[in-house]
C-alpha cells in the first residue's frame, strides 16, 4: 500500500542527498541489523566486504523498485495507515535511520495516554517498526543526555510531555528531511568507510592479565567483545560480557549494539571481561575452555566475597583450583601453600584453611585440570548465591533490601535472608520510572488481580541498570530467542532496550555444533597447559566432546529438544562450515524476529519441524496491552494494563467484529516468479480469500484450518486500569514466556510433580483470559489448552490494532472475524503437525512470528485491512556464508479468525476446574486433524471445549474455501449441540527461491 | 538438581538426645493444659532412643536430664547441625537458654565447627529450622526472630535461607518436616498449607509434598541409612489414625511408628527429641 509512494520518495531523495550511494538506500538498515545479529566474529569481520557486496545481497536479484519497497516495509511493518504524503517521507526517514531518537526520547518521556495526532502515531509506528536492535548511537546519546539533564524529580509531567512530544515531532520531521544524511551517522558505515581514529582499549581478562587492542573510535561494543573472545579463543561467548565503569563508579555492561564511545562517556577505555550469565549447569557447556573461564570468574567471586560460601566449601573449591593449576599433590614438592597464597584463593586465608585445602587436594589425585574444573563448578553452582546479581534497594517501607537477579527470577533479600522470590513466570511486567523499579506479578491461584511491587533504588541510573539486567537475564534464560526490540508499542515510549545477544538455548544449540579440537589454553596462574595433562593433545573432535562425558548433541536433547531439531537436525555432523551455517541460522532468526514479520528462511534440509501453532500466536506486549481495553468483544485478553492504551479506543462494543487481516509477503516478488514464502491463507466461508495472487506463486502451500468449537465462549475482560503511562520503560516478560515451556524441558519434568495445581492454574488461565500465559510449565496434555488463550489473545490484538488504524469496516453480525497476519514458517509437514503444538523445535523462529502485524480497523464492527509486508532477505543474506546453496524461502502468512460474539453469561473469571483434556490426532494423506477436547467445571456448569486443528498440506492449490466449509460442516455434524465460536484460518505458502550466487 | 540433594540427605551417624527431668511434667512450657504422665513420657523416650541406637545403628550421645531445665529433652531447639557446622542457638524462651551449654559440649566432642549465637537480640529455636537438603527455611515464630535467622544464614553460607511466617503452632516444624529428599510432609490445616505455599514460592527448587490430615503428624524423622534405605519415624496409628494411613502408603520406606502421646502434650514432636549428625570421615 504505502510502499509504492514511499519508495518513490526515497528514490528521489537519494540522488539528491547521497549521490555517492545511489542504490543503497536500504543499506544502513541492513547493516545495522547485521551487526545486531551478528553473533560471531565472522559476521563482524566480514562486514567490510559485505559492505561492498552485500548491498547487493538480495537486492542483487531484485529489481530496484522492489528492493526499495521491501526494505521499506520491513522497517515499517505495522503501518496500517493508508499512505499519505507525510508517511512517505517518514518511511523514508525511518528506513534510512533506525529511528533511535524516538526511543531516546522515549526514555525520558512521560508519555500520555492520549494519542495526539496521527503524526505521533506514525512516529511511534516508526519506532516500533524499527526492528533492528541496533540503534543510532548518536541519537541515543542525545536522548540519554537529555534524560540526564531532565530533572528526574520533575513532577510536571504533562507539560514536559507535551513539549517533548512536540519536540519529537519536530525532530522527526527534520530528520525526515535529512533522512539521507542520517546514513552517514550509521556507526558501522563510519567505521568502515571513513577512516576513524583508532583508540586503544584495555581489557582486563579473568586471569587478571590485560588485553590491549585497537579499535576504531566509533566501533561498537561487540567489535571489541569479539576481539577479546578471539584472543581468548572462546566460542561459547554468550555467557560473557564486557563491562566498564561509569562516571559514578558503577559497573555497567557494555551494550554490544552501541558504539563504545557513546557508552563509556569518557576517555577511559578500560574494560573488564567477565561472566555475564552464569550457566545454571556448567556441565552443559561444551568446551573446557569455557568452563575454565567460568572457574576463573568464580574463584574471583569467592575470593572477593561476592559468592559467599562456607569454610568447608571454600576449602574444597580451592583444592580443585590447586588440582587444576598444579596437578597432583606431591609431598616433596615445594610447599603448595605458596601457591595457595599466590592464587588469592580466599579472602580470609589462614592456616586452618590452608591445611584443609591441602588435605582435600591430596584426595584429588589423578584428576585432570578439566575434571578439576568440572568438580569445582559442580560445587560452586550449588551455592545459593551462584549467579545472583545483587542490587541495593529499599522496599516500599523504606527498609534496605537487596534485589538479586538470576536465572530463575528476582530474589529479594533482607540482610542475608531471602524474604521473597519472584520467578520469571510470575512476573508479568518489569518497569522502572525514575528511581523506582516495579514488577507486576501474576495473580496467584487465589487472587484475582495482579499486583505490582515497587522498590526504590538509589537513583534513576541504578533503577535503569537493574531493569536492564532483568530484561537481559529474563531473555537469556527464559526465551528461546531474544525478543525483538519493542516494535509495536503504541503509546509506550521509553527505553527500547532489549537483550540483543543469543539466549541460552540458542547458545547451547550453537555450541553443540562447535566442532573443533579442544583448544589448548594456558592456565595463567600456573602456566599449565590445559590439554597437556589430558593425555590426548590430538584429540579428535568427538573425543573432545566426549571428554566431558557428553556429546555435543546431548545437551540439545536435554535442553532444547525442539530447537535442535530444526536447526541441528538440518545440519548434522558438520564441520566449521556447518557451524557457520548454524550461526547464520541463528542470526537469521534473530533478525527475523526483529522484523517480527514475514519470514524467509532457508529451508532446512531435513523435514521441517513442528509447526507451532499457538506459539505463533503470541503477541507483542504493546499490542496486548491495547487490545484488552479496546476489544470488548474479543474473549481473551491479557490483563495487562491499559497503561498505554488509548482511552478513547475503549469501545466495549459487544457486537461482533469481523476483521480480516492479511499479510502478504513479497507479493510482487512472488509474482515475479520469486518464490516467496507464502504462507497464507485466509479462507472464509463468508468472505473470499484475498490472497489470490500469492497462491499463484506458491510452490508449496499448507493450510491450517482450525476450528474451535466452544460450548461456551470465554470472555475476557480487562481488569487493569492503572495507567502507567509515565513509565520510563517496561518490559513484559510474559509475552514470550509461553515459549519457555518448550525451551526449558528440564523444568518441565519437575513441573509434573505439581500437575494438579498446574491444571487448575491453566484452567484459570483459560477462563480468565486476562491472565496471560506464562511459562508456568504445563504438562503436555495441558498444552493444547493453553494454546487457545494465546490464540485468542492474538486475535484480540489484531482487533485492537485495527482500532488504531481505520480501514473499511464491514459488519458481520454474528461472527467476529479477526484477521491477523501470523507469520509462520513456511515449512510445515503434516507429520510434524500431529505432534503437539507445544512441542516446538523452533522456538526461535516462533518468536519471530509472534508479532501480530495486524492491521486494523476500529469502530465499525467489522473491518478489513490489508497489509503488505515484505519479508526480509537480509537476514539470510547477511549471514552470507552458507546460504548460498540453500534456497531461500519466502513465506507468506495469512490468518483469519472468525469469532462468535461472546456470551456474556460466562464472563466470570472464576477459574474452572479442568475435568478432562484429551487430544486426538488423525491423519490422512494430506490432512491432519488434531482435536483437543477440554472439559472444565466452572461454577457448577461443565464446559466442554473442543478445538480442532486441521492441517491441510499439499503441493498444489487447494480450495481453501471448500476445505474450510467442509471442516466446519463436519464439526457441526459431529457436535450438533455445540456452537462454533471461533474459526481461525491460517495459510502458509512457501516459495522456494534459489539464491543466485 | 536431583544430584544436589541426593548427596547424602538423610544420612546420619550420630544422634544427641537428653533425658527427661521430673520437672517436665509440671514446669515444661506448653500451649495446652494437659497433664503429662511422666513415667509414660519417659517410656516413650526410651523407645525413641532405643530405635535410634539399636534399630538404626546410630551412635547416640545421651545427655543427662537437668531438673532446672524442664524442657531440656527437646534438644533440637538448642542446636542446628548441618554438615560439619553446628550452630548453637539462643532459644526463644528464656527458661531454656541454659540448655545449650550441655549441647555445645556434646557437639564439640564430635569435632564439629561450633558457631554460637551471641547477639542478644537474636532468638532461634531449632524447631523453626527446616533443612531440606538444598536450603533452609526458618519459621519466624514466637520463638524465632529475624535476627536469629540472619545468624543462621551466616553460619551456613552455602545455602539459601528463606524466612517464612509461622502463622499457627509453636514452631515451623510443628506442622511440617522432610519426608525424603525433596519431599515435604505438611499438615493439612490452612496455616500449614499457607506456609507451604510460601516455601514453594521462595524456593528455586521443587518439592513434592505429602499432606497429612493432622498437623502434628507432619512432624516425622527421615533418614537415609546405609543398608536400610529410606527410613521414616512417624506417628502411630493409635495417635493419628488418618495420618498414619498416609505414611503407610509410602513405598520403599522402612516405616517406624513412634508413639509420642505424652511429649506432644508439652508441644514435643518427634524431631524435637534429637539432634542428628552426619559425621563422615570426609566431606
Amino acid at each position: 500500500m504505502t510502499t509504492e509512494a514511499g519508495s518513490e520518495t526515497e528514490v528521489k531523495e537519494k540522488p539528491e542527498e547521497s549521490p555517492a550511494e545511489p542504490d543503497q538506500s536500504e543499506k544502513p538498515l541492513e547493516e545495522t541489523q547485521e551487526v545486531a545479529n551478528a553473533k560471531d566474529e565472522e559476521a563482524i569481520e566480514k562486514v567490510k566486504e559485505k559492505d561492498g557486496k552485500e548491498g547487493k545481497g538480495i537486492s542483487r536479484f531484485l529489481p530496484t523498485w522492489l528492493k526499495k519497497q521491501k526494505s521499506q516495509s520491513q522497517t515499517s511493518p505495522t503501518k496500517e495507515v493508508p499512505p499519505t504524503e507525510e508517511e512517505d517521507s517518514k518511511v523514508t526517514q525511518e528506513k534510512q535511520e533506525p529511528a533511535p531518537e524516538v526511543n531516546g526520547h522515549a526514555e525520558e518521556e512521560e508519555e500520555t495516554e492520549e494519542v495526539k495526532t496521527e503524526q505521533v502515531k506514525e512516529q511511534e509506528a516508526e519506532s516500533h517498526s524499527n526492528a533492528s536492535a541496533d540503534t543510532e548511537p548518536a541519537k541515543e546519546e542525545r536522548a540519554e543526555e537529555s534524560t540526564e539533564k531532565s530533572p528526574e524529580d520533575s513532577k510536571e509531567a504533562t507539560e514536559g510531555e507535551k513539549a517533548e512530544k512536540e519536540d519529537k515531532q519536530v525532530e522527526a520531521e527534520r530528520q525526515a528531511e535529512e533522512g539521507q544524511t542520517s546514513i552517514f551517522q550509521s556507526p558501522l558505515r563510519l567505521v568502515r568507510k571513513n577512516k576513524m581514529k583508532l583508540v586503544v582499549c584495555h581489557v582486563t581478562l579473568l586471569d587478571g592479565t590485560e588485553f590491549t587492542c585497537e579499535v576504531e573510535k566509533r566501533a561498537k561494543g561487540q567489535y571489541l567483545f569479539f576481539k577479546v573472545c578471539e584472543h581468548l579463543n572462546l566460542l561459547e561467548k554468550d555467557y560473557f560480557g564486557l563491562s566498564y565503569t561509569d562516571s559514578h563508579e558503577q559497573k555497567c555492561w557494555l551494550d554490544p549494539t552501541k558504539e563504545i564511545k557513546r557508552q563509556i562517556r569518557s576517555n577511559n577505555w578500560q574494560f573488564g571481561f567477565s561472566v555475564k550469565f552464569y550457566p545454571p549447569d556448567p556441565s552443559l557447556l561444551t568446551e573446557d575452555i569455557t568452563r575454565y573461564l567460568l572457574c576463573l570468574q568464580l574463584r574471583e567471586d569467592v575470593a572477593s566475597g561476592r559468592l559467599p560460601c562456607s569454610f568447608v566449601t571454600h576449602a574444597l573449591l580451592s583444592s580443585y583450583t590447586l588440582q587444576a593449576e598444579f596437578g597432583d599433590h606431591e609431598p616433596d614438592q615445594a610447599r603448595p601453600l605458596d601457591f595457595i597464597s599466590q592464587l588469592n584463593i580466599a579472602p580470609s586465608q589462614n592456616k586452618e584453611m590452608e591445611e584443609k585445602i591441602l588435605e582435600l587436594h591430596k584426595s584429588h589425585k589423578g584428576m585432570t585440570p578439566a575434571q578439576a574444573d568440572t568438580q569445582f563448578l559442580e560445587n560452586a553452582k550449588k551455592l545459593s548465591m551462584y549467579g545472583v546479581d545483587l542490587h541495593h534497594a529499599k522496599d516500599s517501607e523504606g527498609v534496605d533490601i537487596m534485589l538479586g537477579v538470576c536465572a530463575n527470577g528476582l530474589l529479594v533479600y533482607k540482610d542475608r535472608l531471602r524474604v521473597n522470590r519472584f520467578a520469571w513466570p510470575k512476573i508479568l511486567k518489569i518497569s522502572y520510572k525514575r528511581n523506582n523499579f516495579y514488577i507486576k506479578i501474576r495473580p496467584g491461584e487465589t487472587e484475582q488481580f495482579e499486583s505490582t511491587v515497587g522498590f526504590k533504588l538509589q537513583n534513576h541510573r541504578s533503577a535503569k541498570r537493574l531493569w536492564k539486567v532483568c530484561v537481559e537475564n529474563h531473555s537469556f534464560f527464559r526465551l528461546s530467542a531474544p525478543e525483538p526490540p519493542t516494535k509495536a508499542r503504541f503509546l509506550t515510549l521509553g527505553s527500547k532496550f532489549r537483550y540483543s545477544g543469543r539466549t541460552q538455548s540458542q547458545t547451547r544449540m550453537a555450541s553443540s555444533l562447535i566442532d573443533r579440537p579442544a583448544p589448548n589454553f594456558e592456565r595463567t596462574s600456573s602456566k599449565r597447559i590445559s590439554r597437556s595433562l589430558d593425555g590426548a593433545p590430538m584429540i579428535s573432535i568427538t573425543d573432545a566432546s566426549n571428554e566431558n562425558g557428553r556429546e555435543p548433541h546431548m545437551e540439545l536433547h536435554s535442553d532444547s529438544k525442539q530447537q535442535q531439531q530444526p536447526l541441528g537436525a538440518s545440519e548434522p555432523g558438520l564441520s566449521q562450515d556447518h557451524d557457520k551455517t548454524q550461526e547464520e541460522v541463528l542470526k537469521h532468526q534473530a533478525s527475523i524476529s526483529q522484523l517480527k514479520r514475514s519470514f524467509m528462511e532457508a529451508p532446512p534440509p531435513s523435514p521441517p519441524k513442528v509447526n507451532q501453532w499457538e506459539n505463533r500466536l503470541t503477541s507483542s506486549p504493546a499490542t496486548m496491552r491495547i487490545q484488552q481495553q479496546q476489544v470488548g468483544s474479543v474473549p481473551p485478553t491479557e490483563t495487562t494494563t491499559a497503561d498505554n492504551t488509548i482511552p478513547d479506543t475503549k469501545e466495549p462494543e459487544k457486537t461482533t467484529e469481523v476483521e480480516i487481516e492479511e499479510t502478504i509477503v513479497i507479493q510482487e516478488v512472488s509474482r515475479a516468479s520469486k518464490p516467496g514464502p507464502v504462507l497464507v491463507a485466509a479462507v472464509l466461508p463468508a468472505e473470499p480469500p484475498a490472497e489470490g495472487e500469492s497462491r499463484e506463486c506458491r510452490v508449496r502451500s499448507e493450510e491450517k484450518v482450525a476450528v474451535v468449537e466452544e460450548a461456551q465462549p470465554k470472555r475476557q475482560e480487562s481488569i487493569s486500569s492503572e495507567s502507567e503511562s509515565d513509565e520510563e520503560a517496561e518490559y513484559h516478560p510474559n509475552v514470550t514466556v509461553s515459549f519457555c515451556h518448550t525451551q526449558i524441558p528440564e523444568e518441565k519434568e519437575e513441573d509434573e510433580e505439581e500437575e494438579q495445581e498446574k491444571i487448575e492454574k491453566d484452567m484459570r488461565k483459560e477462563e480468565d483470559s486476562s491472565v496471560p500465559d506464562s511459562s508456568e510449565q504445563t504438562k503436555a496434555e495441558e498444552q493444547p489448552r493453553e494454546a487457545e488463550p494465546k490464540a485468542e489473545r492474538k486475535t484480540s490484538e489484531g482487533v485492537c490494532q485495527a482500532d488504531d488504524s481505520v480501514s473499511d469496516p464491514m459488519m458481520t453480525p454474528d461472527k467476529a472475524l479477526n484477521g491477523h497476519a501470523l507469520p509462520d514458517e513456511a515449512v510445515v509437514t503434516p507429520a510434524e503437525k500431529e505432534e503437539e503444538p507445544k512441542v516446538n523445535g523452533e522456538a526461535s523462529v516462533v518468536e519471530a512470528q509472534l508479532c501480530p502485524q495486524v492491521i486494523c480497523c476500529s469502530e465499525p464492527p467489522v473491518v478489513k485491512t490489508e497489509m503488505v509486508t515484505i519479508s526480509d532477505t537480509f537476514a539470510a543474506q547477511k549471514t552470507e556464508i552458507a546460504t548460498k546453496e540453500v534456497p531461500i524461502v519466502h513465506t507468506e502468512t495469512k490468518t483469519i479468525t472468525y469469532e462468535a460474539a461472546e456470551l456474556d453469561g460466562n464472563s466470570d473469571k472464576e477459574p474452572g476446574v479442568l475435568m478432562t483434556a484429551q487430544t486426538i490426532t488423525s491423519e490422512s494423506l494430506c490432512t491432519t486433524t488434531t482435536t483437543h477436547i477440554t472439559k472444565t467445571l466452572k461454577g457448577g456448569l461443565s464446559e466442554t471445549r473442543i478445538e480442532k486443528r486441521i492441517v491441510i498440506t499439499g503441493d498444489c492449490d487447494i480450495d481453501h474455501d471448500q476445505a474450510l466449509a467442509q471442516a466446519i460442516k463436519e464439526a457441526k455434524e459431529q457436535h450438533p449441540d455445540m456452537s462454533v465460536t471461533r474459526v481461525v484460518v491460517h495459510k502458509e505458502t512457501e516459495l522456494a527461491e534459489e539464491e543466485e550466487d | 538438581m536431583a544430584g544436589l540433594m541426593a548427596a547424602g540427605f538423610g544420612l546420619y551417624t550420630h544422634a544427641v538426645v537428653r533425658g527427661i527431668p521430673v520437672s517436665l511434667a509440671k514446669e515444661a512450657l506448653r500451649s495446652s493444659q494437659a497433664e503429662v504422665d511422666l513415667s509414660e513420657a519417659r517410656r516413650e523416650h526410651e523407645v525413641y532412643v532405643e530405635v535410634l541406637r539399636t534399630r538404626l545403628g546410630l551412635e547416640v550421645l545421651e545427655l543427662p536430664a537437668d531438673e532446672s531445665l524442664p524442657d531440656c529433652v527437646f534438644v533440637e531447639d538448642a542446636a542446628v547441625v548441618c554438615g560439619d557446622t553446628a550452630l548453637i542457638t539462643r532459644p526463644g524462651a528464656e527458661s531454656r537458654w541454659r540448655e545449650t551449654e550441655a549441647m555445645k559440649g556434646a557437639l564439640k566432642s564430635l569435632n564439629l565447627n561450633i558457631v554460637e549465637m551471641t547477639d542478644e537480640n537474636a532468638t532461634l529455636d531449632g524447631g523453626d529450622v527446616l533443612f531440606t537438603g538444598r536450603e533452609f527455611f526458618v519459621g519466624l515464630s514466637k520463638r524465632t526472630n529475624q535476627k536469629g535467622a540472619e545468624i543462621l544464614a551466616d553460619a551456613f553460607k552455602d545455602y539459601a535461607v528463606s524466612t517464612v511466617p509461622v502463622l499457627e503452632g509453636l514452631h515451623l516444624k510443628s506442622f511440617c518436616s522432610m519426608g525424603g529428599p525433596g519431599l515435604i510432609v505438611i499438615g493439612s490445616s490452612e496455616p500449614a498449607q499457607k506456609t507451604l505455599k510460601i516455601m514453594q514460592q521462595m524456593s528455586d527448587h521443587r518439592y513434592d509434598k505429602l499432606t497429612v490430615p493432622d498437623d502434628y503428624a507432619a512432624n516425622c524423622i527421615y533418614m537415609n541409612l546405609p543398608n536400610k534405605g529410606h527410613v521414616l519415624l512417624h506417628c502411630t496409628a493409635e495417635q493419628y489414625p488418618e495420618s498414619a494411613k498416609v505414611f503407610e502408603k509410602l513405598q520403599d520406606y522402612m516405616l517406624i511408628p513412634m508413639s509420642n502421646l505424652e511429649k506432644v502434650k508439652v508441644d514435643g514432636a518427634l524431631t524435637c527429641c534429637s539432634v542428628l549428625i552426619n559425621k563422615r570421615a570426609n566431606i
